[in-house]
């Protein structure tokens, strides 16, 4: 996907500066920007392995894990139909306390094995309510997979660190003081989420669906 | 003090206390806290020298494409939409983009800072707004694929009801803020 839009992005540019004479700037602004790119980068150095090497302190110290641990009567109350010891919750759990904490690419390996133990879930009960034509129905998302997705999709960062740096890197007065804000709006957008998610999967429940 | 002074205020002690819970909690389960910190500062320093070539490719497209006048262009096309809704013209590429690349949406957000300033009302809303939002169709592909999904139903409607909701707490907030 990043293709084609990384090659329009730069197709449209030039060929729209080319049309109303901007060349010059479109000139300045690939180099510039190039450069810009690079010390932005030495910035979220330093940012980002401050907050790294925090996470590794915090996991090494279990505090991670008694997130996670945390978590479970959360998990029973928006996944009541996974079973209490399957793979699928514990991959879960992971997934939505990395993506609390920050730790992007610790989110995606995670994210990526509950998905598939949902899908071994899904196969499951298709199996037995559809033995004929289970492959079929098993095409179609659980509620499970729904509303971890609608979950994941509205944003669980608690402290957006990235953010931080980009902000220190252009002159912010006050870089940090998004933190509290973007904790109401991505809580906002989660409850949002959630509601949605909850309303759905408890009427399809009650159906009887899968 | 009114919100806004609160708000600052909490934002101000979060970090240090994060630091200081984290720190006390490894030295009280005697862990080796220096040597984790630098093993995952490590870890840290890599990440973003691997995202430095996705970094340099999308400013320089999104540096393109503000200096041809092509943005420029679009946030007029939806002057008369975003009016409605309250949020400025300007925004609309990102919030666009922001729902197929998180990277391409980093791009246009440090745009948005070099030509109106971090601590502007654009400045604050773009920080919200990315701060809020995930990347809706790179997600839910990579996420179905894993799945063997094709049909995903109601995951779509759900993300896209989140991300507003995102959105109309961001604008809120970056107007007290602001």
């Amino acid at each position: 996907m990043l293709n084609k839009i990384w090659g329009l992005m730069i197709i449209i540019g030039v060929v729209y500066g080319a049309v109303t004479g901007n060349m010059e700037a479109v000139t300045d602004a690939a180099l510039d920007s190039a450069k810009e790119a690079v010390s932005l980068c030495i910035t979220m150095i330093g940012v980002m392995s401050l907050w790294v090497g925090l996470m590794e302190i915090a996991r090494d110290a279990g505090i991670i894990a008694s997130l996670n641990r945390k978590l479970n009567p959360f998990l029973t109350w928006l996944f009541p139909d996974i079973p209490k010891d399957h793979p699928a919750r514990e991959h879960i759990s992971t997934n939505i306390v990395a993506n609390l904490l920050g730790l992007g690419w610790a989110c995606t390996p995670a994210g990526l094995k509950a998905m598939e133990a949902l899908r071994e879930l899904h196969v499951e009960n298709c199996k037995r309510k559809y033995p004929a034509q289970w492959e079929e129905h098993a095409r179609c998302a659980s509620r499970e997979m729904c509303t971890f997705l609608v979950l994941n999709i509205s944003s669980l960062q608690l402290i957006p660190v990235n953010m931080i740096a980009y902000r220190s890197q252009y002159g912010s007065v006050n870089p940090a003081s998004i933190i509290a804000p973007a904790i109401i709006a991505t809580s906002a957008s989660t409850v949002a989420g959630l509601l949605y998610a909850a309303i759905r999967a408890g009427r399809e429940r009650k159906k009887g669906m899968l | 003090m009114n919100f806004a002074a609160v708000l600052a205020n909490i934002s101000n002690i979060i970090i240090p206390v994060v630091i200081f819970y984290v720190v006390a909690m490894g030295l009280v389960a005697k862990k080796k806290v220096y040597e984790d910190f630098v093993k995952g500062a490590t870890d840290g320093f890599h990440t973003v020298i691997r995202i430095m070539p996705t970094l340099v490719g999308l400013m320089v497209a999104v540096g393109i494409l503000r200096a041809s006048g092509f943005l420029d262009l679009i946030s007029m096309l939806f002057r008369g939409f975003t009016d409605q809704m309250g949020l400025p013209a300007q925004l609309m590429p990102l919030i666009f983009i922001r729902m197929f690349s998180s990277s391409a949406a980093t791009g246009f957000a440090l745009d948005m800072f070099r030509e109106y300033g971090t601590d502007s009302y654009i400045g604050t809303l773009t920080s919200l707004l990315l701060s809020c939002t995930e990347t809706i169709f790179y997600t839910m592909s990579v996420y179905f694929i894993a799945a063997k999904v094709t049909k995903t139903r109601w995951t779509l409607t759900g993300a896209l009801l989140a991300t507003l909701a995102g959105i109309a707490a961001s604008v809120a907030l970056a107007g007290v803020l602001t």
